[in-house]
């Protein structure tokens, strides 16, 4: 999984019919210092997470989409989580 | 899932049996704000975006799984045309 924080949400009209009644995500990937990982990404949202939270964001086919409900759907990332902290421990990072 | 805008199209005719009557697209992965963000891909579309439009795909296993015939052999897939972008980089919760 990546950490990410939560930046925006996209409309689509037009999509597959297996990310109706989701909330599509824009998901900007962090480092553990905080800056920016890379491009943000697309991601359906499983846990009700909104701008602003700092997430867990699978980048994995089948747990992208098992986790929003399907068996079989083109979702290839979804918000499966909503961090509270992230601890380093001292010694082993 | 990846953002990016359609920049053109590839003709193929000679080509995999299963990807007959495909649509192949050039697409420029974009960042939310617009900028490009790495190199142009060609990808397969369920959604018959056109030029200029704004749109996201899936990569992987899951670019197949969004075309309505089976096996397609394909590895990007727009999944998803956007009508409407909120972007807000400063709101932490």
């Amino acid at each position: 999984m990546l950490i990410g924080r939560v930046i925006g949400e996209i409309v689509a009209t037009r999509k597959h019919a297996t990310h109706e009644d989701r909330k599509i995500l824009l998901v900007q990937p962090l480092n553990l210092d905080g800056s920016e990982r890379g491009a943000a990404l697309v991601a359906l949202d499983a846990v009700d997470a909104g701008v602003g939270d700092r997430v867990l964001l699978t980048t994995e086919g089948f747990s992208a989409f098992s986790s929003v409900g399907y068996k079989k759907a083109p979702i290839d990332m979804a918000v499966i989580g909503i961090v509270d902290s992230v601890e380093l421990i001292e010694g082993a990072a | 899932m990846y953002l990016g805008r359609v920049v053109g199209r590839v003709w193929s005719t000679v080509k995999n049996a299963e990807l007959e009557g495909q649509r192949f697209l050039v697409v420029q992965p974009i960042t939310p704000e617009g900028a490009n963000a790495g190199k142009r891909i060609v990808c397969t579309d369920m959604t018959g975006a056109g030029a200029g439009e704004i749109i996201y795909w899936v990569r992987g296993r899951e670019a197949s799984i969004a075309l309505p015939a089976p096996e397609v052999p394909t590895d990007f897939s727009i999944v998803g045309i956007v009508d409407e972008m909120s972007v807000n980089r400063e709101a932490k919760k």
